[in-house]
């Protein structure tokens, strides 16, 4: 239940917040060195980090329990002990993927 | 046709419904969704292998076929399924007609106008008329 809706919250998101990002982004790498610096310094201002934390979360959170409905779509797991258990573990695994992609992008001093 | 059913035998040997249509949003939502699944984790990989996350090194990255082409699949791709999943969300939540036509409409321009933003300044960095 919890995770079905974080399915759509994330997804939704990922929609809205994550593509304009992305849109964002591009645009200020196509606009040059000026804009991009002023896009960086949003987005690694405290809340900009935030920001771009929560949006990897999501996109694992996404990608973990979207993987999870495509198992289910096939009729696997419904079975209420292995599905709460496959649940649990989307949860768990954003959280660790979340934080090893920050590990790695501060380990290496971006 | 007993009773409540409302699919003709052809409709139900089509795999449709009354509305005879719909299919093929539930179908393209899990057909992109692999597709993101591989250029999602392409992008966070990139963008942990890059050395620096300098618009120098970004611009020299996309400007070969190898990220701009995953990139502009991903812009496509990420909008397309994007929209069909707000659909999803929009038509199980705005049951009025005016409201859920409003809706979907506003999301449909937002989504092929940002998609176009996107696909326009990719084309611009990976052709060289940036940077």
């Amino acid at each position: 239940m919890l995770v079905s809706i974080l399915h759509r919250v994330t997804g939704a998101g990922l929609s809205i917040v994550g593509l304009a990002v992305l849109t964002w982004w591009l645009t200020a790498v196509a606009a040059g060195p000026d804009a991009y610096a002023s896009f960086a310094k949003v987005v690694t201002s405290p809340l900009g980090l935030v920001v771009l934390v929560g949006l990897t979360w999501a996109f694992f959170q996404h990608l973990l329990s979207g993987i999870r409905h495509l198992a289910m779509d096939t009729g696997a797991a419904f079975d209420l002990r292995i599905n709460k258990l496959f649940a649990v573990m989307t949860i768990a695994g954003s959280l660790f993927l979340t934080a090893l992609t920050w590990y790695f992008l501060m380990g290496v001093g971006k | 046709m007993s009773v409540g059913e409302s699919s003709t035998p052809l409709g139900r040997v089509r795999g449709l419904g009354s509305a005879r249509a719909g299919g093929e949003h539930w179908l393209t939502e899990r057909v992109t969704s692999i597709a993101l699944l591989l250029l999602g984790t392409w992008l966070i990989a990139s963008l942990l292998i890059l050395p620096k996350l300098d618009v120098r090194t970004i611009v020299e990255w996309l400007r070969a076929p190898s990220a701009a082409v995953p990139m502009a699949l991903l812009i496509v791709i990420g909008f397309k399924h994007a929209l069909d999943g707000m659909k999803v969300v929009v038509d199980d939540y705005v049951h009025e007609p005016g409201n859920n036509f409003a809706l979907n409409t506003l999301l449909l321009f937002l989504a092929v106008g940002g998609g176009a933003l996107a696909l326009f300044a990719l084309a611009r960095i990976a052709f060289g008329v940036a940077g």
